[in-house]
């Protein structure tokens, strides 16, 4: 061996394979402008479509004139609901099994709610074809408040379905009840409460927001009349679920319908559902033989496509004097806005908001939600989330908090007191998951000792002395959260959207010089897949990552998939990425035993190949070995190099982490500081630390804004009070916090490189870190708990409530 | 509605146009020009994704009439690689700190720290947050763009850069 010869950690470094801080394929592009997003898409003819929304959170339509708009130039048609009813598309069901208006048919039941489509030769003629569309409305009385909506004599709100005595999901209670669903023992659950030494009882509420991504929703359909064929260009989040929801309303064959998910501008769950403007651009595709484009405004986006959480969750503890739970009761008034379109797997009404148990063990839990309609806006998407676990993240996490103080124990101490232990793992939790791995208490320690939390402890101590002794008028809040998650949704055992198992899929395709293409069931919205994906087959196979392309989003080339939303993409799609590089390993060894006249189990992979055990200097690499895979296979073997996985996970992965925030509030003024946020996760293997990382800041970013004041607020008549980046909160550079990231590493052992997932760990775990640090803060003054979001004014309401402030 | 005739400079290129008078500025370079780099998010001067240079100094294309910018030199972000075509130093940036995720505010973004880094090569932490402020990112939480920014300035400016310690 000459010193040229290079050594393992060359070679593998050569590979950019899982662990490398590869740089992104994507930036290449991006940096250049030269992306390729949805409204970049102009074609021959293309029209636009544009809405009428409704100004009334509630009321009768009357009559919608559409004659002046018509006259307007460049305006060819004006969609009303009694026109898409001709094509039995007035109503489009949704995945929660509800129903739900594409346009008003009869009444509108949220402000912003899309009354008429008007089709025009672009955008500017659209718009003035909307000002001229006429609407008499007779207003009707609201709901806004959810504590209301089911009061005897609320009003009518659904009188589609006022009759109906059993939903998608059950019996209904109320004319605005959609269901109950309840997991646990109640009896159980009753007694423990009843034996308890301590108790705390809370509502704590998870207020309505936004995941707002910086790109709306938008899409271009065109209708070829003469092939029959449908092809939809959209910001799809799963482009292979809209292929079959569009083959299941639209009646056209699925075969005959392309969608396309190009480049996406942010999803952050926001782009998982499908939209009125989807189905009524390809219905004007139809109806015009031409392209329709259809892009919403951000006022659009942010009052009427969907929202996310809306919970409010009263909270019970039972516990020991010691501090060791015993119990966990949670009823959850779940406000869902005018139609039940939650983006949750069929069978979840109120998603997996049962991890609600969290990193503890308790012996027993139960849980109900009652889900109901209000005027609001539908929708209750996943926020960056997997399926309302960052809402269960937020009750349990205040909980224990909330609990630590009735008890005068330190937060930590409580929950390390709580966790599940190492040795418990798999662990079955009280509300029926089987967790599949953890090491908490390792993970909280390392959190603990890296901020000397002892310390921040003491200086808080001190800080208080100060504040009482009117030295100071800043109060300081540690803010501890400790999440487990559950994402990667999901087994077909369990997990299906609309009778779909959500598997994941990967078809990869090596080609003779030894490159190759990966097209994957997933669509990255910005997550890197291109870069990732690439990585995983690197090491896998042993072709550097710079030669396998990935590519995403074409429903006619990419395996059936289910999409990317809930943290699944690594945990099932990456499955599926290195169960297809596996077959192809299996192949290429069965390749190389032929060409070096052995037997296959005489071979040892090594880095780029195979070798024969005990003569390193006869191998065969997998570039040599694509090369012989189109001229020289083995007598019998068909020739080419590529296969097709399918992953069907056995479970749900469960990532975890603590977080830390350290906070600083003016009583005066209401203003707080973050002085320090730590953010240790452990999402398994790393397949990309700096991916991870930028992962991380952003959820931790979003997750900020939620808790200090991101909110879709209404008025008392339904009127959207925060429709702007104007009023939604949207953190600039200068508020955002320096993040501190960490990791341990406990990988999957279910899964086949044993990685979690980490998009929307930061998201659940960093709203209830903040909240925990306000409400920290507050706590020595006599107050138990304050409602997100907590922005400057609140604060300062708090601090006068709490008679601080004159 | 009567259209007007403007001409201007996009990326040294003399361009013209027929506009209304209500077209903004954003969708003449986009759809005319088809300059789809520069991006729209919002449409009321909030977000920055639509930022372009109009004669030395940063502007949110979707509240500028075209016919403002007639007979102005504008900069987008297909003018930003370097002559020979490989990245520019804020591009490398970018792309080396991973100061993007989804890339849709980075075309803004970039323009907006190419005026920035000319008119103060030097900037502390402080001053690239406050610089880059009229730009939102949803992705990134802004810690990666400010390091892109940092390495780019200390590339331009000949220095070395140092990864600011976490």
């Amino acid at each position: 061996m000459n010193d040229m010869t290079p050594t393992r950690e060359q070679r593998e470094a050569r590979l950019e394979g899982m662990g490398c801080k590869r740089k992104r394929v994507e930036d290449i592009r991006f940096t250049q402008g030269k992306g390729n997003y949805v409204d970049d898409l102009k074609l021959p003819g293309m029209l636009h479509g544009d809405f009428v929304r409704s100004p009334h959170a509630h009321a009768r339509v009357k009559a919608i004139r559409k004659d002046d708009a018509l006259k307007v130039p460049g305006v060819l048609a004006v969609l009303t609901a009694e026109d898409l009813k001709g094509v039995n598309l007035a109503w489009m069901p949704t995945l929660a099994g509800d129903v739900q208006m594409v346009l008003a048919d009869g009444k509108v039941l949220f402000q912003s709610q899309e009354v008429a489509f008007v089709v025009a030769t672009d955008r500017y003629a659209a718009d003035d074809g909307i000002a001229k569309v006429e609407v008499d409305y007779e207003p009707l009385p609201v709901v806004i408040d959810p504590f209301k909506a089911m009061d005897p004599d609320a009003p009518v709100l659904r009188e589609d379905i006022k009759d109906k005595k059993d939903g998608a999901h059950g019996p209904r209670k109320h004319h605005n009840h959609i269901f109950e669903w309840t997991v646990g023992d109640k009896d159980l659950t009753d007694a423990a409460f009843r034996k308890a030494e301590v108790t705390i009882k809370e509502l704590i509420s998870y207020h309505r927001t936004h995941p707002s991504p910086l790109e709306t929703c938008q899409c271009v359909c065109s209708f070829d009349k003469i092939k029959g064929e449908l092809t939809i260009w959209g910001t799809f989040q799963a482009p292979h679920v809209i292929r079959t929801v569009v083959a299941l309303i639209a009646k056209i064959p699925e075969h005959k319908i392309h969608v396309i998910s190009p480049d996406i501008g942010g999803g952050f769950g926001n782009k998982v559902g499908a939209y009125p403007g989807y189905i009524c651009s390809a219905v004007a595709s139809i109806v015009t033989g031409k392209p329709v484009k259809w892009v919403e405004d951000r006022m659009e986006n942010l009052t009427a496509t969907s929202f996310a959480r809306d919970y409010h969750m009263t909270t019970e503890v039972a516990a020991t004097r010691e501090g060791k739970v015993t119990g966990l009761r949670v009823h959850v008034l779940a406000d869902h806005g005018a139609f039940d379109a939650c983006a949750d797997p069929s069978k979840w009404p109120a998603g997996f908001f049962n991890i609600v148990t969290g990193s503890y063990d308790f012996p027993t839990a139960y849980l109900a939600v009652d889900g109901i309609y209000t005027n609001k806006a539908p929708g209750g998407v996943a926020y960056r989330c997997s399926f309302r676990v960052t809402e269960a993240a937020y009750c349990i996490e205040r909980a224990m908090d909330i609990l630590a103080q009735k008890l005068g124990m330190d937060p930590a101490e409580l929950r390390l007191r709580n966790f599940i232990k190492p040795e418990q793992f798999p662990y079955h939790s009280a509300l029926g998951w089987e967790y599949d791995s953890g090491d908490y208490h390792t993970a909280m320690k390392k959190m603990m000792e890296s901020v000397k939390y002892a310390e921040l402890r003491q200086e808080q101590s001190a800080k208080r002395d100060a504040f009482r002794q009117g030295k100071t008028r800043e109060i300081m809040g540690v803010g501890v959260s400790f999440f487990t998650e559950i994402v990667g949704a999901g087994p077909s055992k369990n997990c299906d959207i609309l009778g779909i198992a959500m598997f994941d899929s990967c078809e990869i395709r090596l080609h003779p010089t030894g490159a190759g293409i990966a097209r994957v069931g997933t669509k990255s919205t910005g997550q890197g897949h291109e870069t990732t994906w690439a990585q995983i087959i690197a090491s896998e196979i042993g072709i550097p990552a710079d030669d396998i392309m990935v590519e995403e989003g074409n429903t006619d080339t990419a395996p059936y998939g289910l999409g990317t939303y809930g943290s699944r993409s690594t945990p099932v799609a990456g499955a599926a990425i290195a169960m297809a590089a596996r077959k192809i390993k299996a192949k290429a060894q069965m390749i190389a035993a032929y060409k070096l006249e052995v037997h296959e189990d005489d071979l040892e992979w090594d880095i780029e190949g195979f070798r024969v055990k005990g003569l390193p200097e006869k191998s065969m690499s997998m570039k040599d070995i694509c090369w012989a895979a189109y001229n020289s296979v083995p007598p019998g073997m068909e020739p080419g190099l590529e296969a097709v996985s399918y992953y069907d996970p056995p479970n749900m992965t469960y990532p975890f982490g603590a977080y830390i925030c350290v906070m600083d509030i003016d009583v005066d003024t209401g203003v707080y500081k973050v002085r320090r946020f730590y953010a240790l996760d452990d999402c398994g293997t790393r397949i990309n630390p700096m991916i991870i990382e930028g992962q991380v800041h952003g959820g931790l970013t979003e997750a900020f804004a939620i808790a200090m004041g991101q909110e879709i607020r209404y008025d008392e008549t339904g009127n959207v009070v925060t429709g702007s980046f104007m009023d939604f909160f949207m953190p600039t550079a200068v508020e955002t916090p320096h993040w501190e990231t960490d990791f341990t590493v406990t990988p999957s052992p279910h899964h086949p490189i044993g990685a979690k997932g980490v998009g929307e760990s930061p998201n659940v775990g960093g709203v209830p870190a903040f909240s925990n640090a306000v409400n920290d803060a507050f706590s020595f003054l006599g107050s138990t708990h304050i409602q997100m979001p907590h922005d400057y004014w609140r604060n300062w309401r708090a601090a006068k409530g709490l008679g601080v402030v004159a | 509605m009567a259209k007007i005739h403007v001409t201007m400079k996009v990326n040294g290129a003399e361009v013209e146009g027929l506009v209304e008078p209500r077209t903004l500025l954003v969708h003449f370079l986009r759809e005319t020009l088809l300059l789809t780099g520069t991006h729209i998010g919002c449409e009321t001067t909030h977000c920055g994704a639509c930022t372009v240079d109009l004669d030395g100094a940063s502007v949110k294309s979707c509240t500028v009439f075209a016919v403002q910018a007639n007979g102005a030199e504008i900069a987008t972000i297909e003018s930003m690689a370097n002559p020979d075509g490989t990245l520019s130093a804020l591009q490398e940036g970018f792309r080396m700190m991973h100061g993007l995720q989804c890339g849709y505010c980075t075309p803004g973004m970039i323009v907006r720290a190419h005026r920035l880094l000319k008119e103060n090569p030097n900037p502390d932490e402080a001053e690239i947050r406050f610089g880059i402020s009229g730009n939102l990112c949803r992705c990134t939480g802004y810690q990666n763009i400010v390091r892109a920014i940092q390495y780019a300035a200390a590339k331009i400016n000949g220095a070395q850069f140092k990864e600011a310690a976490e």
